[in-house]
């Protein structure tokens, strides 16, 4: 019996190095456009600093990239290592996207990073910008395929459980492919690591703006940040994937958590701006409410209801008397008893097993728990609602200060005020932390949020776990966590050198330090 | 569906087989070269000429790698399940290696510190001869058998440890696949550099073809005569669902020559094998590069359809519970899923064959030191 503190440490692996990997991605997924869209420019105008644009942001990309590679890596092996059952329960659906993202997307992006590094001299220049092009067509691709598999886990579609084999199976590859949650996970993702490259271009652009140094290089940096960037951070905003949250029944559990929604409001229901979840009490003390708001983005109309968290219980209790029903079925399916009753009634209840086997925990056989146990599963099929209510909220509000600081960049770029509006400049490097808070957050509450499941609906994470013990876990996420906080402190270093050098780092004579030096020389 | 549930089963060990053996064939010379850095490479220019013949390229041959890993989930699970879990600290000893390897790449020449690039010059070493031993090291196991076996709900639980995995027969194919690795990254610095590199180059392919040789005849002695193969007793139809308790299986002295006994021609793994190994001391003693490098690719794929041939159709046997081990018939995907997997892979792994061979065309030629000293702030 695998035990809770192993499955708690598991947990905590994997989100530590998600979280890590993802400090890498969304600018890989960013920049790579911002190079493509530069050296584009630089191929329609033939002007040099375009090229120059490219390859100095291109060398603090390359530092970047390197790390989202190595912390990637492990990615792709780790439901193995620590998720052996669900590799197993679900690899059938699950295992699909990942080989088809390394056949479609990695290897494409992978091959072609070291053309665009290697092939200035070696490619024509329409070569070359295709190349560039390849690299993020093929990052977000990447993303794509990846999403398609974490959608799944939140709203498993297109699948159906197997007894003869003791898994779930594909049912439909399209369904797996359009599943709704997945898409509107993709864009606002893809379009998160766009805002991503965009503030990090933005901010370095007027440092050196502040500077004084290679103003006309800085400028023109500056400026393709803000248009790609605003751009980008609409589609994150009015695009954002609140509006998959009405799609399956986690995202539901997703969305009342975020909102505090303890009860049913008729619709459309208000949205808490503020307010202290109590969830022993159910309440939300404090609160400050705007009416109207929460129905409209959470349901996209002013007459569907946004369930409330009591109302969720209830059902779900239901669900869990099912599941058991499902398990004992499926028992005496196991046992070899093919008859007509124990198909039919496991045909009848087979949507709630995944809630019969959240009894694993208090009851091993299932079949034999009591109600105290069953109303304690339905209880936990609610993540805790504070720390989803709080992460949610500086994701919110970290996307609308990215908004303004675009508008204004925008704006006064249109104006050709930019690089005189001081205040924008030093608005624009200290933003630079913010997409990383709210990528870091967003998935917060996307993963927290999707707890108790592995698998929404079907598989409790308590289940998913590897036979490990504790203390191989712990071992394995402390020289995770020591590997990649120094890794992450040597990439930190050389971005702050590169950056700090900017273009005077290509060699090519033309920028600040270099002309600096010949003028002391002459 | 036009083929059967047993056909695509076949198919998908032929697929995974060629994937692990596109990964040694590709990554396998860069992980090579990173093998050799220290050894051929004399002061820094001379590594960064050798570091620099795998620069554009190490990234995509890394993908094989991870592709194998994805393969290997969507089309037998079971196997990713309890092989990856149960090689726990193995497995994260190869990853902590290849994660080396990016950021040694990317970082090793960002700075002018002599002492920096030393230090990921070893990063590089070990990021590439680590996972070259392990695998070897995990190949091994697999023939000796892995002590892990399935419950009822079809949960794995290993009772080994890492340490018992470094077994004597297990560190000799660990040896066989690092000389062959080594071998394959001298024979591709043999087409890539010039001068005194290109002859270090040759005789270091010399070496560890010779190595590889003595150790993989040395290996194959031992599985003849020194261990105890597998033999299915009993067994569902190969079109069953999978279920790998559903069978009974024995443990059985020379059991691993079984297929070549039955199949007799494939006996021409082991042989191809042999003659590939002749082949790089032959063409590499005579300045032929090219002769040397595909003799190298052939050796390899002799060595890995050996170790395939032998184990066949088992993929991971059981040593604590034989009736758990994982054959080809009984780990696998259903048939839509492997269905679905043969397309993606019919489809799109032929496009990406074709770009990495333009990559190739756009990056040939030699590396020299001068090329070096040109692009000294833009090369690896």
């Amino acid at each position: 019996m695998v035990t809770e503190s192993v499955v708690d440490i598991s947990r905590l692996q994997f989100a530590a190095t998600a979280m890590y990997h993802f400090l890498f991605v969304p600018l890989t997924l960013g920049l790579s456009f911002l190079l493509a869209i530069m050296e584009s420019v630089y191929v329609m105008t033939g002007r040099q600093v375009y090229k120059d644009m490219t390859r100095f942001w291109g060398k603090l990309f390359g530092i970047n990239f390197a790390m989202g590679v190595a912390t990637g890596i492990t990615m792709e092996f780790q439901f193995g290592t620590n998720w052996a059952y669900y590799s197993h329960y679900v690899g059938d659906i699950f295992g699909a996207p990942l080989a088809i993202e390394g056949l479609m997307a990695f290897f494409l992006e992978s091959t072609f990073i070291g053309l665009f590094f290697f092939g200035w001299d070696r490619l024509g220049q329409l070569q070359h910008l295709v190349v560039t092009w390849l690299v993020a067509v093929g990052s977000s691709l990447s993303a794509l395929w990846i999403l398609i598999a974490n959608g799944w886990m939140q709203n498993p579609v297109g699948a159906t459980f197997n007894p003869a084999t003791m898994r779930m199976e594909l049912a439909s590859f399209t369904d797996l492919l359009l599943n709704p949650v997945a898409q509107v996970k993709f864009v606002h993702t893809v379009a998160a690591g766009y805002v991503t490259g965009s503030l990090f271009v933005l901010g370095i652009s007027a440092w050196y703006m502040l500077k004084g140094r290679d103003l006309p290089f800085a400028r023109r940096s500056f400026a393709i940040a803000a248009g790609f960037g605003l751009a980008s951070v609409l589609s994150v905003i009015v695009l954002g994937d609140e509006s998959g949250y009405t799609l399956g029944d986690v995202q539901r559990v997703k969305l009342a958590a975020i909102e505090a929604a303890w009860d049913t409001e008729p619709p459309p229901a208000s949205f808490t701006l503020f307010g202290l979840p109590d969830q022993d009490k159910m309440q939300t003390t404090a609160a400050v409410r705007i009416p109207w708001v929460m129905g409209l983005i959470a349901t996209r109309s002013a007459d569907k209801e946004v369930t409330g968290i009591k109302d969720l219980i209830a059902q779900h209790e239901q669900r869990v008397r099912g599941g058991i029903v499902a398990y004992k079925a499926l028992t005496q399916l196991r046992a070899g008893d093919t008859s007509h009753d124990a198909r039919a009634q496991f045909a009848a209840h087979q949507q709630d097993l995944g809630y019969g086997l959240l009894l694993k925990r208090y009851a091993p056989d299932v079949v034999d728990a009591s109600d105290a146990q069953i109303r304690q599963a339905a209880r936990d099929t609610i993540p805790r609602v504070a720390p989803l209510f709080w992460t949610f909220r500086v994701m919110v509000a970290a996307g609308f200060f990215m908004l303004f600081v675009f508008v204004a960049a925008f704006y006064y770029c249109a104006r050709r005020l930019a690089g005189e509006k001081k205040w924008l400049l030093r608005l624009a490097l200290w933003s630079i932390p913010l997409p990383w808070l709210a990528a870091e957050t967003g998935w917060f509450v996307a993963e927290y949020g999707r707890q108790p499941w592995a698998i929404g609906e079907v598989l409790p994470t308590s289940l998913a776990t590897s036979s490990l013990t504790f203390s191989d876990v712990a071992l394995s996420l402390g020289g995770f966590v020591l590997f990649y906080t120094l890794l992450l402190l040597v990439d930190l270093y050389l971005m702050f050198k590169y950056a700090r050098l900017g273009p005077s780092s290509l060699g090519t004579g033309r920028y600040h330090l270099e002309t600096a030096a010949a003028r002391a020389a002459g | 569906m036009i083929f059967d549930y047993e056909t695509l089963r076949l198919i998908w060990w032929v697929l995974i087989g060629a994937l692990f053996i596109g990964f040694a064939l590709t990554d396998g010379f860069d992980m090579g070269v990173g093998a050799l850095l220290p050894a051929l490479g004399r002061n820094d220019e001379e590594r960064r000429v050798l570091i620099n013949t795998v620069g554009p390229h190490w990234d995509g041959n890394q993908v094989w790698f991870i592709l194998a890993g994805g393969a290997i989930f969507a089309a037998w699970p079971l196997v990713y399940a309890a092989a990856f879990s149960g090689f726990y600290f193995a497995l994260l000893l190869v990853l902590f290696a290849l994660i080396l390897r990016p950021v040694g790449f990317e970082y090793r020449s960002k700075l002018p510190t002599p002492g920096w690039r030393q230090f990921w010059d070893w990063a590089l070493f070990a990021g590439s001869a680590v996972p070259a031993l392990v695998f070897g090291v995990a190949f091994g196991n697999l023939l000796l058998g892995v002590p892990f076996e399935f419950d009822a709900d079809l949960r794995s639980h290993y009772s080994g440890s890492f340490f018992a995995l470094l077994n004597p027969f297990a560190l000799v194919t660990g040896l066989v696949s690092l000389a062959m690795l080594t071998m394959h990254g001298a024979t591709y610095l043999q087409l890539r550099t010039e001068g005194p590199l290109q002859d270090r180059a040759r005789h270091a392919a010399r070496i560890a073809a010779l190595v590889a040789g003595l150790l993989f005849a040395l290996a194959g002695l031992w599985l003849s005569f020194g261990i105890d193969g597998f033999r299915i007793v009993s067994s569902a139809a190969h079109d069953a669902p999978s279920n790998p308790l559903a069978k009974t299986v024995a443990k059985v002295a020379g059991a691993w020559l079984d297929n070549y006994r039955t199949h007799a021609w494939m006996v021409l793994a082991p042989v191809l094998g042999f003659l590939g190994l002749a082949g790089v001391l032959l063409f590499s003693s005579r300045h032929r590069p090219v002769p040397a490098f595909v003799a190298s690719a052939l050796a390899i794929t002799g060595i890995i359809l050996t170790a395939g041939f032998s184990l066949f159709p088992f993929v991971m046997p059981s040593s604590l519970s034989p009736a758990s081990s994982l054959t080809l018939w009984d780990a696998t995907s259903s048939q839509r899923t492997l269905m679905l997997m043969f397309w993606a892979t019919v489809v799109l792994l032929p496009i990406v064959l074709l770009y990495t061979i333009w990559a190739y065309r756009a990056m040939r030629g030699k590396v020299t030191v001068e090329q070096i000293r040109e692009q000294h702030r833009s090369a690896y």
